[in-house]
């Protein structure tokens, strides 16, 4: 019941253009104002993609080309050790940064949107102008703290507590910080979103209706912000498998993730069809989450949610 | 809320907000440390902001940065919009494909647009250079500005747009004395915020920039590698401001009249 009055809350009031022209004259300028973006699109972002699945089936030339005969091969190799092990650990990260964003992002959301009206808009903004900074700076600001001559050893030689620099960076430990780092703000402002259109009468009514502050928890508060859950969860697990230079900047070579080996494979190896093969697997992962999302969330999108 | 439940909520709010911020405090206070020796406090200098100004590979990128970062933003800005009037007014079949066309570049992974769109560049024969960059630059931008004119378009009036049609107006002429005016602080944020995400882009650039079109972040990613120094501090803090004035700038007018 409570679901069901949610989702007719959060629909959006229908948009119903009513148009009285003649029909010829809509279609032409329908096809004005949406063809140059749907012909854009196409030939720089679908044709490429359709490109690369060509290309992951695809077999290796002797000298770094595509030899164009087809072949599963590419697929095959992510059963050997090495390269299970890569998305094993990738995953593994993802996760673990999905969770902990999660985790300490959902109560920070839930005290944003608890707050006086008259900070609400600074505390948000606080959060937006992190989400928007170049990701490559901030990591470049832990490395400031953390390398060996960096300012936490610094500090804790100064004092006296070690007597020799710790080796702070250059671990998995260091990459997950990275990662946390670089995408807590794109956990929380979706879980934001999610918690600040809560109707508060819910809440009321569970507790009047004797309910511990847990118990409104579990069964009104996190059933009903669940899609801004899976949303926030989307957008940190999808990105932090590309983070390359997250890895390769913070942890060494010992943490490699899908897109350090993308990277690697397009750039170094020059195997093109195995790192077309490992975008694709990456491609799917994402597109499984996504339709996971739609599910969830009763295949409605919310923009807001995004941004 | 009653005190009790107040106070913590206000430690934790304080303890994330300096989880996101202290790191980011230390690396532009460190831009003006007299030290070549990052963590050791030797006192104030803008030695470090002077020598970027000397630096001949740091200023050609910034000119490439904000080369593609106007034309991207530019072209992004005006396709965008066409395309979220366009999808807003109209109805017609495949439209859901359309749309969900556009939402595709904003979830998937950036890499893989990267890699693609190199791979593409490759198999027609295009060099990689400022071009590559700028079309794959508008290509990632285009979804931001269509999901900043669409938060507008919710909550618009359409009978506006009817009395100005009932009154004898073409659909150029409600498109430039009613919608467009409407639509002008929204727009004005989407070509910010395209401007912010076109500079600070390192993924995608990583892939399509050519040898003589490296970008700032390309640039501090190479200067990273090779080791830190004070001069990176001092870019990152310049772009940082860039950053921020831009984004707080988009926010206002977002929601302003909301």
């Amino acid at each position: 019941m409570l679901k069901k009055e949610n989702a007719t809350l959060a629909t959006d009031i229908p948009i119903k253009p009513k148009i009285k022209h003649s029909k010829k004259k809509i279609n032409l300028a329908a096809i004005w104002t949406i063809s140059p973006v749907t012909i854009w699109l196409l030939l720089f972002l679908f044709i490429p993609l359709f490109f690369i699945l060509v290309v992951s089936v695809m077999s290796r030339g002797t000298y770094g080309g595509i030899e164009y005969t087809f072949t599963l091969e590419n697929y095959a190799r992510f059963f050997e050790p090495l390269y299970l092990r890569i998305i094993v650990v990738s995953i593994a990260m993802a996760a673990a940064t999905t969770l902990i964003c999660v985790v300490f992002g959902y109560p920070f959301a839930y005290i944003i949107a608890q707050s006086p009206a008259k900070y609400r808009t600074l505390l948000l903004l606080l959060v937006i102008v992190p989400f928007w900074t170049n990701s490559l700076i901030r990591t470049y600001a832990w490395i400031v703290l953390l390398r060996t001559e960096g300012v936490i050893n610094t500090i804790l030689l100064k004092i006296g507590l070690i007597a020799e620099p710790l080796t702070l960076l250059y671990n998995s430990g260091a990459t997950l910080i990275g990662f946390v780092y670089t995408l807590f703000p794109f956990a929380v402002l979706p879980l934001y979103a999610s918690i600040e259109k809560l109707d508060r009468t819910f809440l009321e009514a569970s507790s009047d209706l004797g309910g511990r502050p847990w118990q409104t928890f579990l069964n009104v508060t996190l059933p009903l912000t669940f899609p801004g859950v899976v949303a926030a969860s989307l957008l940190v697990f999808i990105p932090t498998l590309g983070l390359f230079f997250i890895s390769d900047l913070m942890g060494g070579a010992k943490t490699m993730i899908i897109g350090n080996l993308i990277k690697n494979q397009f750039l170094t190896a020059r195997d093109w069809p195995f790192g077309s093969a490992a975008s694709i697997i990456l491609m799917v992962l994402t597109l499984m989450m996504i339709l996971f999302y739609l599910k969830v969330s009763g295949g409605k999108t919310d923009d807001t949610e995004l941004l | 809320m009653s005190r009790l439940t107040r106070l913590p909520s206000v430690a934790y709010a304080v303890f994330i907000y300096s989880f996101l911020y202290v790191p980011i405090a230390i690396l532009v206070a460190y831009s003006f440390n007299d030290s070549k020796l990052n963590a050791v406090w030797k006192g104030f200098t803008f030695a470090w902001y002077a020598k970027l100004w000397t630096n001949t590979s740091i200023l050609e990128a910034a000119k490439i940065s904000l080369t593609v970062g106007f034309f991207s933003t530019v072209i992004s800005t005006m396709l965008g919009t066409l395309v979220a009037v366009g999808m807003y007014r109209y109805r017609f079949r495949g439209k859901g494909m359309i749309d969900a066309m556009l939402y595709v570049p904003l979830v998937m992974s950036e890499i893989v647009m990267g890699i693609a769109l190199l791979a593409f560049f490759s198999m027609i024969k295009v060099p990689l250079g400022m071009g590559t960059l700028l079309i794959a630059h508008i290509t990632f931008s285009i979804p931001f500005v269509v999901v900043v004119i669409n938060a507008r378009l919710k909550g618009f009036d359409q009978s506006i747009e009817e009395a100005s049609k009932d009154l004898g107006a073409n659909e150029w002429q409600t498109f430039r004395l009613i919608t467009f005016p409407l639509l002008g602080p929204a727009i004005a944020a989407s070509a910010m915020l395209a401007f912010t995400i076109s500079i600070d882009d390192v993924i995608v650039s990583f892939f399509v920039a050519g040898p003589d079109s490296t970008t700032l972040p390309l640039q501090i990613f190479s200067m990273v590698r090779h080791g830190v120094t004070p001069e990176i501090n001092a870019l990152s803090t310049l772009m940082l401001i860039v950053t921020l004035t831009f984004v707080v700038f988009a926010q206002k007018l977002q929601t302003r009249k909301r």
